[in-house]
C-alpha cells in the first residue's frame, strides 16, 4: 500500500510538473540519474563477485555487503531527493554539528585510551569523519556561492581551517586515509573555485618543507609505512610485506588473470587485506590486465558522469559540491589503485563500491545521491 | 553590511569553475595512464616474475624418502632390514620454551640425557622449521600417552617413520657397517637433491660402499600451501624409487659358524671361494651391534666400545696388520723354484742357524737345535727357518716383493668396502722413505720367513692363499653377488681376474700344494697336532707372527716360555689353508692375536663348511696317496710344536 501511494504520489507530481515542463521522464521525477545509476550498478555487481571470491567464497561476507548495499542505496535515493537548496541552506549547521561529534569521539577515544572512529547510537555505529567528506564540500561551496570569485587570501585562510580542523581530529584518531580524503574534499573544492596557481606553488613548496614536521607527528606505524612505501624489501615479512605480495598477486594476474576463484594470492591468504583495503589485487590476479583495465573504465566512466554533472549545474554550490565529490571519488579510487600496485604508499583508503565494508560505501552512495539530486533538480532555463 | 554590493559575475564564476574542471580531468587522465602503465609494467612485463613469485609462495614441493635397499647373504637371509618406528619429533619453530617442554614431555615419555643431547646437537645442524626426532623407538603405550596429551605440546608430535635395522646385531657389523644420521661432512658432499629427504647415510661397510644403489631416489609431491604453511592439496607426487635389494656373497651360516669358532678371542677369518673371489665370510672379532649407531650411540656406550681393551671397532680382517710369518714360505719357495735358484730335491743342512759370509750375527732358527738336512718339502712342512733365510738371501728382496705383489700383498685388494689397508711390502725404496735407513742384506734374509716390515691383512692372506689355490688364477675378493632393482631381476656380479701368476713349470704349484697338505697331514708338519686329522684334503701353511722379541736364552722348545709372557705379548697364530687340496672350494685365512689357536679355529669352519655345507664324501684313496706321499717325503723329521 505504501509502496502503491508512493509511486500514485511521483505519478501525480510527474504529471504535474509535466505542465510546468520541469521533469520531463519518470527517473528524473524521482531524481535518479541512469548514467550515474548504471556505472555503480556495474561497479557493486562486479564488486560482489570479487568480492565472493576474495573472501574464500565466504556467502557471509557476500550477504553482509549485499545489505551495506540495500541500505546505501536507499541512503542514495533518499539524498537524491533533497533538492540542492536545502544542503545550501544547511551546509553550516551540519558542519557544526559533525565538528560536534568528531571532537566527542577524539574526547572518548582518549578517556577510552585507544583508537576509535565511530559514536555507538543505538542501532549502528556513526563515524562522523565519514559524514564529514561531504560536510567539508558543501560548506566551502556554500561559502564560495555566497562571496566573490576568484578567492582572496582571507577566504582561502578560512577554507584551510574548515579542512584542516576536522582533517587533524580525524588523523589524531588514527584514521590517516579518512583524513587525506577530507583534505582532497576541501582542497578539491579550492582549486574548483579558482585557487591561483601560484598560491597551489606556494602550498607545494610549503608541503615540502613541512615534511620532517609532519614526519615528526606521524605515528611510527605511518612512518613504517612511508618507509616500506620507499622501500618495500627493507622488512619483507614486516611491514613490507603488504605490498609485495600484493604487487606479487598483481603480477601472477598476468593479460586475463588466474581466472574467477582461482586467485592464489588471496585464496591462501599470503594477499594480507584481500577483501578490503586490497581487493584490487584480488582482482588484477583473477581477472588480470584486462580485468584490471575494465574496472578502471568502470571507475572512470562514474567520474566522467560526475564531470558533465558538474558542468552541467547551474550555479555555484552545485557546480562546486558536483565537483568536489566527484574528485574526491577520483581521488580514492586512485589512491588505493596506487597503494595496491605500490605507486603511492600505504594508506587506509579501501577501493570505493568494491571493498568490504558499510561505512564508506554509505557515505559514497550519498555522494552520489547529491549528484544525483544535483543533475535532476536542474531548472531548465530553455524548452 | 556593505554598502556597494558588487554584482555577482555568475557568467565568469561558471566558466572559471568549468575551465577548472577540465584541467581537473586532463589530470585525472595522466594519472589513470599512469595507472594503466604500471599495471602493464606488472602484469604483462613483470608477468613471469611475479609469477614464479607466486607460485613460490603457494607451491612446495616435499621431497619423499625412498626406502632403502635391502641387504641379504647369498642365501636370502635378510641382513639389514627397515623396520617401522614411532619417533617423537620437534619443530624447533613452533616450541617457546625448550627447558619447560621437555621437562613436561619427560613426565610422559622419559627421555635420556643421550636423547636431549643427540637432539640439541641436531638443532644446531638443522633449519627451524625441519622436525627433529628427539626419541625414537617409541613404545606403544608411550604412543598411546602422547596421543592424549598432543594439545599440550605445540612443535611435538609423534611420527612413524622407517629405521634401518640389523637383525643379526654385532654379528655382520664389521662386514655390513651401519648407517647413521648425515653429518656436516657428508652434506657436502651428497647430492642434495636426491638426500633431500633422507636422514640417514651409509657410515661404514656395505651400507657406505654402496650407498648410491642402496639409497634410491628421492620422490616428491607437490603440495599448495596457505600463507601459514599448512597443505592445503596435493596437487602433484612423483614416486620415489627405491634402493637396489642387496645379495651378498656371505654365507651367513659360514659366517656364524666363524663368529663362534672366534668366541672370546681376538682375532679375524676370512673365508674366500677361490675360483670367484667372493667373500663367503669375514669376521673381525669382538665385534659391536651396529643397531646402537642407527639411533644415535650415546656418549657412554661409545666411550665404552672405543676403550674396551679388546678393540671391539677395529675390523681386524681388513685393517688389521700383521707380519706374515711363516705363512710367508709357500710363496718363496714358488719364487725360488720358477726363478731357479732352489730344485724341488735341493738340500742344506740346518745347524738351528743361518750366517752370512764375512758377518759373525747368527740368524736362528725357530727350532734351536735345527732341522737337520732340509729340502724343499721338509722345509715347508716343519717351516725351516734356516732354509728360507738362505733362500730368500739367494733370491734377493727384488724378487721376493715381486712374487708377493702378484699375489696381492702390500695393495689394496679391490674388495668392495672401503676400509681396508693396503698392507707393506718391504723395499729398499720404502726403508729409505719411511724409515731413513738403508736396506742391509739381514732385512733380506728375515723377509724369508715373513718378519720385518712386510705386513698383511687377514683379507690378503686369504686372497693370497686362494690365488695360490687356484694356481695362480687371481681374483678381486668381493662381497656383492647380485643386485637387484626393484621390481626387476637381480643381476648377478661376475668375477674378476686381477691377473694370472704364471710359472716356467705347472709342476711348481703341485710341489708346493703337495708340500701344504704334508703340512696336516705329515706328523712333523706344524699343523698335525693343532689343525687335526680331516675327512677331507686340506693344503695349509701356519705361521706365528713374534709380538714380543725374545731373548736369546730363551727358546721355542721352552712350552712355557710364552705363558709365561703377559697376554697382549703373547705370540700371534696365523693359519691359511684350502680345501679340499685338489679341487679348492675354500680358501680361508685365520689370524689369533697373542693365542695360539689359529689351526683349531679354521678346523671347526672348514669342517662345517666342507661336511655339513657342501656334504663332501671323504675321499680316502686321495687322502691316503697323499699323505702316503707326503709321509715318505717328510721322512726323518722331528716334532713340532
Amino acid at each position: 500500500m505504501a509502496c502503491m501511494l508512493l509511486v500514485d504520489g511521483i505519478k501525480n507530481k510527474f504529471k504535474k510538473r509535466e505542465m510546468g515542463t520541469q521533469y520531463r521522464t519518470f527517473l528524473q521525477c524521482i531524481h535518479i540519474d541512469l548514467p550515474l545509476l548504471i556505472g555503480i550498478l556495474l561497479l557493486i555487481g562486479l564488486g560482489l563477485f570479487i568480492l565472493y571470491s576474495a573472501s574464500n567464497q565466504n556467502p557471509k561476507v557476500v550477504e553482509q555487503q549485499i545489505l551495506h548495499t540495500g541500505i546505501a542505496f536507499f541512503v542514495m535515493f533518499a539524498f537524491a531527493q533533497i533538492p540542492p537548496t536545502s544542503y545550501q541552506r544547511w551546509a553550516p549547521w551540519v558542519y557544526i554539528v559533525i565538528m560536534g561529534l568528531l571532537l566527542a569521539v577524539l574526547i572518548m577515544g582518549h578517556i577510552g585510551k585507544g583508537a576509535q572512529r565511530w559514536l555507538n547510537i543505538g542501532i549502528f555505529r556513526l563515524q562522523p569523519s565519514e559524514i564529514m567528506k561531504l560536510s567539508i564540500p558543501m560548506l566551502l561551496a556554500w561559502h564560495f556561492h555566497n562571496i566573490h570569485l576568484p578567492l582572496k587570501s582571507k577566504t582561502i585562510l578560512f577554507s584551510g581551517i574548515i579542512i584542516f580542523i576536522p582533517a587533524l581530529f580525524t588523523a589524531k584518531q588514527p584514521d590517516l586515509g579518512t583524513a587525506i580524503l577530507l583534505v582532497v574534499a576541501g582542497s578539491s573544492t579550492l582549486l574548483l573555485a579558482g585557487l591561483s596557481w601560484w598560491f597551489i606553488g606556494v602550498i607545494i613548496t610549503l608541503a615540502g618543507l613541512g615534511t620532517p614536521i609532519l614526519w615528526y607527528l606521524m605515528h611510527d606505524y605511518q612512518r613504517q609505512r612511508v618507509l616500506t612505501f620507499l622501500n618495500p624489501e627493507r622488512d619483507p615479512l614486516g611491514s613490507g610485506y603488504h605490498i609485495i605480495q600484493s604487487k606479487i598477486a598483481i603480477g601472477s594476474g598476468g593479460l586475463f588473470g588466474k581466472g574467477w576463484l582461482n586467485g592464489t594470492q588471496s585464496h591462501l591468504h599470503f594477499l594480507p587485506e584481500h577483501s578490503t583495503d586490497f581487493i584490487f589485487a584480488a582482482c588484477g590476479e583473477e581477472f588480470g590486465f584486462i580485468g584490471s583495465i575494465i574496472l578502471i573504465i568502470l571507475f572512470m566512466f562514474i567520474v566522467l558522469r560526475g564531470l558533465y554533472i558538474t558542468i552541467n549545474a547551474q550555479d555555484t554550490f552545485t557546480r562546486l559540491l558536483a565537483g568536489s565529490l566527484t574528485l574526491t571519488f577520483f581521488v580514492s579510487f586512485f589512491v588505493n589503485m596506487g597503494m595496491v600496485t605500490g605507486i603511492l604508499p600505504v594508506v587506509g583508503i579501501p577501493l570505493p563500491l568494491i571493498s568490504y565494508g558499510g561505512s564508506s560505501m554509505l557515505t559514497l552512495m550519498a555522494s552520489f545521491g547529491i549528484l544525483m539530486s544535483i543533475q535532476t533538480h536542474r531548472k531548465l532555463l530553455t524548452t | 553590511m556593505l554598502k556597494r554590493t558588487p554584482i555577482k559575475n555568475h557568467v565568469q564564476e561558471i566558466q572559471l569553475i568549468s575551465q577548472r574542471c577540465i584541467i581537473m580531468l586532463v589530470g585525472m587522465v595522466f594519472l589513470v595512464l599512469l595507472l594503466t602503465l604500471r599495471l602493464g609494467y606488472l602484469q604483462l612485463s613483470k608477468h613471469a616474475l611475479y609469477n614464479t613469485l607466486s607460485n613460490k609462495n603457494s607451491l612446495d614441493l616435499i621431497p619423499i624418502e625412498p626406502t632403502r635397499g635391502l641387504i641379504y647373504d647369498r642365501n636370502g637371509v635378510l641382513l639389514a632390514e627397515n623396520i617401522p618406528v614411532f619417533s617423537l619429533d620437534v619443530i624447533p619453530f613452533e616450541v617457546d620454551n625448550y627447558p619447560k617442554a621437555l621437562a613436561e614431555i619427560a613426565k610422559i615419555i622419559p627421555l635420556t640425557d643421550t636423547d636431549i643431547a643427540q637432539f640439541q646437537k641436531q638443532l644446531k645442524q638443522h633449519r627451524r622449521f625441519d622436525e627433529i626426532p628427539l626419541k625414537l623407538r617409541l613404545s606403544e603405550a608411550e604412543v598411546a600417552k602422547f596421543a592424549e596429551n598432543t594439545y599440550r605440546f605445540p612443535g611435538f608430535l609423534v611420527k612413524a617413520r622407517l629405521i634401518r635395522h640389523y637383525p643379526f646385531d654385532a654379528s655382520l657389523s664389521h662386514t655390513l657397517g651401519y648407517v647413521g644420521r648425515i653429518n656436516i661432512d657428508e652434506l657436502a658432499d651428497i647430492d642434495a637433491t636426491n638426500y633431500s629427504a633422507t636422514n640417514y647415510i651409509g657410515k661404514l661397510g656395505i651400507e657406505k660402499y654402496y650407498e648410491d644403489e642402496l639409497h634410491g631416489t628421492v620422490g616428491y609431491e607437490q603440495v599448495e600451501n596457505d600463507a601459514s604453511g599448512e597443505p592445503v592439496r596435493i596437487l602433484n607426487q612423483i614416486v620415489p624409487i627405491p634402493g637396489k635389494n642387496l645379495y651378498l656373497t656371505l654365507d651367513s651360516k659360514l659366517q656364524f659358524v666363524a663368529e663362534q669358532a672366534l668366541e672370546g678371542m681376538r682375532g679375524a677369518v676370512v673365508i674366500i671361494q677361490p675360483k670367484t673371489g667372493e667373500i663367503l665370510a669375514m669376521v673381525s672379532q669382538p665385534s659391536y651391534d651396529p643397531n646402537l649407531f642407527v639411533s644415535g650411540i650415546s656418549n657412554q656406550d661409545f666411550e665404552a666400545l672405543q676403550n674396551s681393551p679388546n678393540r671391539p671397532l677395529y675390523n681386524r680382517a681388513l685393517r688389521g696388520l700383521y707380519p706374515l710369518a711363516s705363512t710367508i714360505k709357500p710363496y718363496i719357495a714358488i719364487e725360488g723354484l720358477d726363478s731357479g735358484v732352489i730344485t724341488p730335491s735341493f738340500s742344506l743342512f740346518d745347524p738351528g742357524w743361518y750366517q752370512l759370509k764375512n758377518s759373525d750375527h747368527l740368524f736362528h732358527d725357530w727350532r734351536h737345535h735345527g732341522h737337520g738336512t732340509v729340502n724343499l718339502l721338509k722345509a715347508i712342512v716343519s717351516s725351516c727357518d734356516t732354509y728360507f733365510y738362505d733362500l730368500a738371501a739367494k733370491l734377493g728382496i727384488q724378487r721376493i716383493d715381486h712374487i708377493l705383489s702378484e699375489f696381492g700383498f702390500g695393495e689394496l685388494s679391490g674388495i668392495d668396502v672401503d676400509e681396508e689397508l693396503p698392507g707393506v711390502i718391504s723395499s729398499p725404496e720404502w726403508k729409505r722413505t719411511t724409515k731413513g735407513v738403508p736396506w742391509y742384506l739381514g732385512d733380506t734374509i728375515i723377509s724369508g720367513i715373513g718378519q720385518g716390515y712386510m705386513q698383511a691383512t687377514p683379507l690378503q692372506l686369504a686372497v693370497a692363499v686362494a690365488t695360490l689355490a687356484n694356481q695362480g688364477q687371481h681374483f678381486t675378493p668381493h662381497l656383492l653377488l647380485k643386485e637387484q632393482e626393484p621390481g626387476k631381476a637381480a643381476v648377478s656380479q661376475s668375477p674378476i681376474l686381477i691377473n694370472k701368476v704364471e710359472l716356467t713349470n705347472n709342476n711348481y704349484w703341485n710341489i708346493v700344494i703337495s708340500a701344504m697338505q704334508s703340512v696336516i697331514t705329515s706328523p712333523n708338519g706344524t699343523g698335525y697336532l693343532h689343525f687335526g686329522h680331516p675327512a677331507y684334503s686340506v693344503a695349509a701353511k701356519t705361521g706365528t707372527a713374534q709380538v714380543y722379541t725374545k731373548q736369546r736364552n730363551e727358546t721355542d722348545e721352552d712350552v712355557n716360555a710364552q705363558s709365561r709372557l703377559p697376554e697382549k705379548l703373547r705370540d700371534h697364530s696365523l693359519f691359511i689353508a684350502f680345501a679340499p687340496a685338489e679341487n679348492p672350494q675354500i680358501a680361508i685365512a685365520v689370524v689369533v692375536e697373542n693365542s695360539k689357536l689359529a689351526p683349531g679355529v679354521a678346523r671347526k669352519i672348514m669342517d662345517f663348511y666342507l661336511l655339513q655345507e657342501l656334504k663332501l664324501t671323504p675321499t680316502p684313496n686321495n687322502l691316503t696317496s697323499v699323505s702316503k706321499n707326503s709321509e715318505k717325503n717328510t721322512d726323518g723329521l722331528h716334532a713340532v710344536s
